[in-house]
Formats: structure tokens, sequence, C-alpha cells
């Protein structure tokens, strides 16, 4: 017995380790929809993060494959369901640039006033339940009821509140209804006071900023390697905004201000998201005042469906109708990756044609797929808790990451 | 005499931004042709040297192309390398845009390129869940989109829409079953190719066609 003992004791340590690895999600609130965040802790402290994701994968590449090109548009809304129309906007610019045609006047500018209401909106939610993750609930009650009004201008100009469905390529699916610009005139009016009312709330909160203040922090250099875009890059000091960087539609007439952090932490990428709402309702002043009337679809039969009323006794037209909403249009071939500035950061889509009436190839390039795969960088040595914050900063959504 | 001078001003324009960047690059080692289509400048490069050609794209204060946005696979079956490996730069500080497509088949790895943009890898795993691409030096080649335990790439192009398998929550096992995909009605897929402008290949002259287009390359 006592021979046995002097072999094993010199290899036989005991180490006291706390190290466990939890499951964040999939069914948790403040996951943002549905991830799976497997978390090796060592005691509170986060040393390595997992992100599980493709809980709401939809296989959207594959299934835009076989619609056609108009049939397409309503899976865009569906990515990044906070931001329907920037969305959209990404793909109808896309089949635009393919097809060589360019929107009227009044679509584009109808196109800038919803791509910065959709901004807006997203910048809302994502405020609003970023500040209920750490613990403040007002925000997000006072930001619902702004979200309500936005949605309602959605509504009257698509017909739906979320799945817009109200882009096209070569334009907009129909003219705003009368009356519907002097309400959207009103709620700007009305709005940068609500901002300020939340600016009061969460911008010198004490708990707040001991929440967010060197949470997360995220150099130029780093964010540029992750392949971040949009305020999380933003907010690391890079001044690069795709819609002053490279213009689509209206924006390069158009005057507004890209808000730059300095520190690349929580609460800069708050503070951007704050500034950029301000001048979002900026672009949307300017746009309803320049908005001229005019046609609102590229007037070309081979692309946009006639008017219902033309078809009554137009043979041409009911023609058109009916090989638009079968065939739909056949795109020359050619390949293209464009962008759009959505409210998350870069969105893409590259689009191979190959003459056909359905898409070769559809690539949607997400953009918190580069936030989310950060986190393991972002996170590391922060607590438990601090997760949850950087989580809410990086304005995640899994209808676009999943696809 | 003025027509006679204003003639070769109008005839060679001064090449745009795109053109110097594809000039620039075509002259790079492993960049086999560059092209610039639709305002939008192609590099198609060799598998072999691309990690120097990227860190070339990267570091070159030509290029300083600081961030790869995207990387995405394009399935061509008919071809004999039938993947497209595309990688979409930006130059945050030039503000410039340049496509890279490498081809790949089945077997054969591309090299990874997480050691010179650690943000690659989730795309890289992307295209290897989704398309079957292998990456080479790859540590963590898993998949990212699909269900744990998926068989299968699902964009390639002889994968079914409707796939193989579905899901369902079987209330006498309690437990979530998999079964073979049981359609109630087939998924229809119509035929618009017309035979007046898009059918080119007539009956008995398939074979001659089959050929011109493995010929061909790029279908």
């Amino acid at each position: 017995m006592s021979g046995t003992r002097d072999i094993v004791e010199p290899t036989k340590q005991t180490i006291e380790i706390d190290s466990h690895a939890i499951n964040f999600g999939p069914q948790h609130p403040a996951a943002h929809g549905v991830l799976r965040l497997i978390l090796e802790m060592d005691g509170e402290v986060v040393e390595r993060a997992d992100p599980h994701i493709g809980l709401l994968h939809r296989g959207t590449e594959k299934l835009i494959e076989y619609r056609t090109y108009m049939q397409n548009v309503p899976y865009f809304d569906r990515l990044d369901y906070v931001s329907p129309m920037c969305e959209e906007h990404a793909y109808a610019l896309a089949v635009e640039k393919l097809l060589g045609i360019t929107a009227p006047e009044r679509a584009q500018w109808i196109r800038t006033l919803f791509a910065e209401i959709t901004r807006v909106l997203n910048h809302l939610l994502n405020v609003t339940t970023y500040a209920l993750d750490v613990g403040a609930i007002t925000p997000s009650l006072w930001g619902f009821e702004e979200r309500e009004k936005l949605m309602e201008f959605h509504e009257a100009a698509s017909g739906a509140r979320l799945h817009a469905n109200y882009f096209r390529p070569g334009g907009v699916s129909r003219d705003l209804p009368a009356g519907l610009t002097d309400r959207i005139a009103e709620w700007s009016e009305t709005f940068p006071k609500f901002v300020d009312d939340l600016q009061e709330l969460l911008t010198g909160n004490r708990i707040w900023k001991q929440r967010t203040v060197d949470i997360g922090v995220f150099s130029a250099e780093q964010a540029l390697a992750w392949g971040f875009s949009g305020p999380p890059l933003r907010a690391s000091g890079v001044p690069w905004d795709l819609r002053r960087a490279q213009p689509y539609d209206k924006y390069d007439q158009i005057e507004f201000e890209v808000p730059v952090g300095r520190n690349g932490d929580c609460y800069d990428r708050y503070l951007v998201r704050m500034e950029e709402m301000r001048q979002s309702v900026r672009i949307i002043r300017e746009c309803l005042a320049r908005m001229t009337p005019g046609p609102v679809k590229v007037q070309d039969r081979k692309f946009t469906p006639p008017r219902r009323a033309e078809m009554k006794h137009s043979m041409e037209a009911l023609i058109h109708h009916f090989k638009l909403f079968t065939e739909g249009y056949h795109v020359p071939p050619g390949a293209t990756y464009t962008v759009v500035e959505s409210p998350k950061g870069e969105f893409g889509v590259y689009l191979v044609a190959d003459g056909t009436n359905r898409p070769y190839r559809c690539k949607i390039r997400p953009t918190g797929f580069a936030f989310l795969q950060a986190i393991e960088a972002m996170g590391r040595r922060h607590m438990l808790a601090d997760i949850v914050a950087i989580i809410g900063s990086i304005d995640i959504v899994f209808g676009e990451i999943d696809r | 005499m003025a027509e006679a001078e204003a003639q070769p001003a109008a005839e060679t324009p001064p090449p745009t931004r795109e053109q110097l960047l594809a000039q620039a690059v075509a002259t790079l080692p492993g960049v086999a042709g560059t092209e610039v289509a639709l305002g939008e400048v192609v590099a198609h490069a060799s598998r072999d040297s691309l990690v120097t050609l990227m860190v070339t794209l990267r570091d070159d204060p030509r290029f300083a192309f600081e961030q790869l946005m995207d990387l995405c696979g394009v399935d061509y079956p008919v071809r004999e390398e039938r993947f497209d490996v595309v990688y979409n730069l930006l130059s945050v500080s030039l503000n410039q845009r340049l496509r890279v497509i490498v081809t790949t088949d089945e077997q054969t790895p591309v090299p990874s390129l997480h050691t010179i943009w650690p943000g690659v890898t989730w795309w890289e795993r992307e295209a290897w869940d989704l398309f079957g691409i292998l990456f080479e030096g790859q540590p963590d080649l898993r998949r990212i989109l699909t269900d744990y335990g998926f068989e299968g790439h699902p964009l390639r192009k002889d994968f079914p829409m409707t796939g193989y398998v579905e899901l369902r929550y079987d209330e006498e096992r309690k437990q979530v079953v998999y079964e073979p995909v049981n359609l109630t009605q087939d998924w229809r897929s119509f035929d618009f190719i017309s035979p007046w402008e898009g059918m080119t290949t007539l009956p008995g002259d398939e074979k001659a066609h089959e050929e011109k287009r493995r010929g061909g390359g790029r279908p």
C-alpha cells in the first residue's frame, strides 16, 4: 500500500478552477432573437465566447434562385425585419444596375425618404432595447410609441407595417397617398424633442454609463480588420459612411453630417446612433422639401406593370401585365456587388445574372454577421453582464445574419 | 483645323479610376486578368498565390484594401473547376472596391485568409457549409448556418430547393424527428426559355453544342 502511494503522490495535484461553460440563449431575452452563445467562464469572467448561429436559417439565398426578380423583393423584408426598406433598396439598386435602368426623380426621393425613416425605426428599436437589456425600462416604452407612428407611415405608403415590399427595381410600387408628406413633416417637427428626452434619460445617466463606457472597446484597426461598417465602425473613429462616400439615389444632393466616435466602446456606439437619428430627421425634411410630382416607376412597360384601369381597355397592357407576373423580365448576364448604408452598416447584394428571368446567384452580405463574429474578440475577459451590453451595442438581428 | 484637333481628345477619354485600378492590379503576380464591368473592378487570380496577392492588396499604399467585406461561392456545375470563390474588398482610405475571383473544385482547398483579416473565418465557414469549398489552414472549419448534423451543401446547384429531410415534433415519441421530405404537390418549375429566342440547340445538334460549351469555359 505504502509503495503505491509513493508512486502516485508526486503526480497528483489539486488545482482550484472555477471553469464552466454556460449556454446563453437561444431563448434568452437579451440574445436579440435566437442567438446561442456558448460562454466559457472563469467565475463571472468570460474566457471564450462561441456564438452558434443559424437557428433562423431559412435558405433565403436558395429560394431566391428559384423565383423571378420581382418575386424576390419580399424576401429582403424578411432579412433584417427591423429595417426592411433599406434591404429592398440594395436589391432594387443591384437589379437596376444589371438592367441599366434608373429610377425616376420622384422615386429616388421617395426611396431616400423611406430609407431614412427606416433608419430612425431601426435606431429607435436598437437604442431602446439595448437600454432595456442593461436595465432601463422607460426608453423602450417611449420608443415603441414613436416607432408606431413611423410604422403608420410605412403602412400608408405600402400597405404593411413591417414587411413593406415597397421598393421595386425601377422605382417604388406606388406613389405616396395624399397628405402623407404633411404627416411626415409634422412628425419631423416633434421628433427631435423626443430624441432630447431619450438623451436626457440615458446619455448622462450614471448607471447607463457604468454599464457601457469602456466596455467592448474596439480600435479602428481592429474594426477594419474584422470587417466592421456602419455605426460600430464610426464609433471606433473611422469616418466612413456609404451615403457620403459612394452615394446612391439622392444622397449626393443632400447635406448631412456623419457622426464619428472616438473610443469605440459601447457608449460611443450608442452616441453615434442618437446623432444619426437627428441627421435622419434633417434628411427627411430635405427630401420632403425637394420632392416634386412625377412618375414613381421607370416608364418602360417591360419592367413596370401597367395600371389596373389601363388593363380594362388595352390589350397591350393586359399582355404586359400577364407576362410580367408570370415570366418576369430577363436580366442580361453580369454580376454586381451593390451596397447600401443600411442602419446597421454595409448591406450588400452580390447578384449574378445569367440572362434568364431568375438570379443565378444572390449572395446577401448581412451586416451583423461581421459584428457577431467579433464578439469573441470584443468580449474577452469581460464580465457576463457586459456581454449583454455588447450584444445590444452591435445591433444584431437574426433575420439577416441567418438568412 | 479645330475639328482635327478636337478629334483625338474625343477618341481617347482619360481612363477612369476603375480602369486605373484594374491596370495596376493586373501587374501584380498571380493575377490572370482584370476587367471593369458595370463600373466594378474584377480580378481573376490564381489559387496558389492568393495569400501573397491579398497581403499586397492590403499593405501596398496604392491599393490599401483594409477590409474584406464579403466572401462567397458561386457554383457552375458544368465547369471542370465548378466553384468561383468571390472576395469583395473595400478600401476605406482610398474609397475603392475590388472583386477578386478564384476557382476551385470539391477537392482542392483554397488558402485561408484568416491570418490577414481575422473576420474572414465566418465567411469561410459559411462557404464550406453552403458549398463544400475547402479552405486550407482554416482551423475552425465547422458548419455555421445549417442544422447540427446536417448533410450536404445546400447552395450547390445539384441540391434540390426542397431539401432531403424535414423536421417535426412527434407527439407520441415526445421529441423532434427528421423524416424524408414528403410533398403533397410537386414543386413546379416553369421553363420560360422561349423556343423562338432562347433555344439554340436544335434536335440532333446536342453533342456538338455540348462540346462547344465545354471548350468555352464559363457558361
